[in-house]
């Protein structure tokens, strides 16, 4: 019976077939899918902010596009993924606020969306979907039977990345 | 950054959310001609990866009017209501009916602004004269959308100073038309910790928590 599990604001998590990996309400945050096709092990990080050496402490790496990117495929790689096989999907990363005098290139969303593509292109990995940007939350449903992902927002159709 | 506050502070912040949630109220009431209720402050103080839940229902829709406020205790304001009332309050302000359409557009998003300006400035103000504190809210920011997205996107940029929320939640409820909205009051990391003082209630500390105060 497959289950699902939620990963929460800064959590990363690491499951496998046939376990469903959920993240509801993703606005400004990225939620970023990692998932080994072969051994059915897919895991998911909620990054909050883009650069963890701009913060006081680092207190829980998961909050952090430059920390939790490296620390989710280390812990594919303990489940026993192998990084030439990862397949690689993101989303989030909205403007969900239109402030007076902001422009897209200054929000949060759009620095964790750069700062994540930067943590993945160090470890070497490519982005093969992504559904990033926008001014709308999504949800993300990720199926580790199969590695489909599903991204869910209230007014547009869903989109299979 | 605080974690456990004694009963006292606990009952001083909700003081604070019930005088700035009452003065919001009155002026909601006068608004919408009507009474309101309003529900005792809750003080939550959650680690950031529960907090998008203190609404619950993380995927229904609702609308949000969001400011910032500056000055010495800087915090976050978010008034959140059912998205299926957003266009019956817009209407509020909009006396003419012609002009008021069906959708959510430039006009009607303007007016609901402008209600979250008021509500929110009702709210400062009663905290600001309670706690001698200087506050100056920001222009009022909209969204739309579905709920976790928007306390996500609001609570993101706390984890950078701490892995807490603080959130001091006021519902207001109009019974007649079924307006059950939440008030959110946020103070940044740090900011908690001047309202204690100024509230006077810093030193009352619990011995567990004894690293947590300065004597």
């Amino acid at each position: 019976m497959p289950k699902s599990i939620r990963v929460g604001m800064s959590e990363i998590v690491v499951a496998e077939a046939p376990d469903i990996l959920v993240t509801i309400g993703l606005g400004s945050c990225i939620g970023v899918c990692v998932y080994d096709p072969v051994i059915k092990v897919g895991g998911m990080a909620h990054i909050m902010l883009p650069d963890s050496t701009a913060a006081k402490e680092v207190t829980n790496r998961g909050k952090f596009a430059d920390t939790a990117i490296p620390d989710l495929v280390e812990l594919m790689q303990k489940k026993g993924a192998i990084k030439q096989r990862m397949l690689v999907k993101k989303a989030g990363g909205a403007q969900m606020f239109a402030y007076p005098g902001t422009n897209s290139q200054t929000h949060i969303g759009y620095r964790n969306a750069v700062a994540a593509e930067k943590a993945l292109e160090a470890l070497g990995l490519k982005v093969s979907g992504k559904s990033i940007g926008g001014h709308s939350g999504r949800s993300i449903y990720m199926d580790l039977a199969t590695g489909v992902i599903r991204v869910k927002t209230l007014n547009s159709p869903e989109i299979i990345l | 950054m605080i974690k456990n506050l004694t009963p006292m502070q606990l009952d001083a912040i909700r003081e604070v959310g019930n005088i700035g949630a009452g003065h919001a109220a009155t002026v909601l009431s006068q608004l919408l001609k009507q009474r309101v209720s309003m529900t005792v402050p809750q003080v939550n103080i959650l680690p950031l990866n529960e907090a998008c839940n203190v609404v619950g229902g993380l995927e229904q829709p609702m609308v949000g009017i969001f400011l910032r406020v500056f000055g010495d205790a800087p915090s976050k304001i978010l008034y959140l209501f059912p998205e299926d009332k957003a266009l019956f309050v817009a209407g509020l302000l909009i006396d003419d009916p012609e002009k008021c359409r069906n959708i959510l557009g430039e006009l009607e998003v303007s007016a609901l602004k402008e209600i979250g300006n008021i509500l929110t400035g009702a709210y400062v103000y009663a905290f600001s004269d309670f706690t001698k504190l200087h506050m100056i809210p920001s222009v009022p920011a909209f969204a739309f959308d579905m709920v976790g997205a928007i306390l996500n996107t609001i609570l993101a940029d706390l984890g950078e100073m701490g892995d807490y929320a603080v959130l001091i939640d006021t519902r207001l409820i109009a019974c007649d038309l079924s307006i059950d909205g939440h008030f959110f009051l946020i103070p940044d990391p740090g900011s908690l910790t001047t309202i204690l003082e100024a509230l006077g209630v810093k030193n009352e500390c619990q011995s567990q928590s004894g690293s947590e105060c300065q004597k």
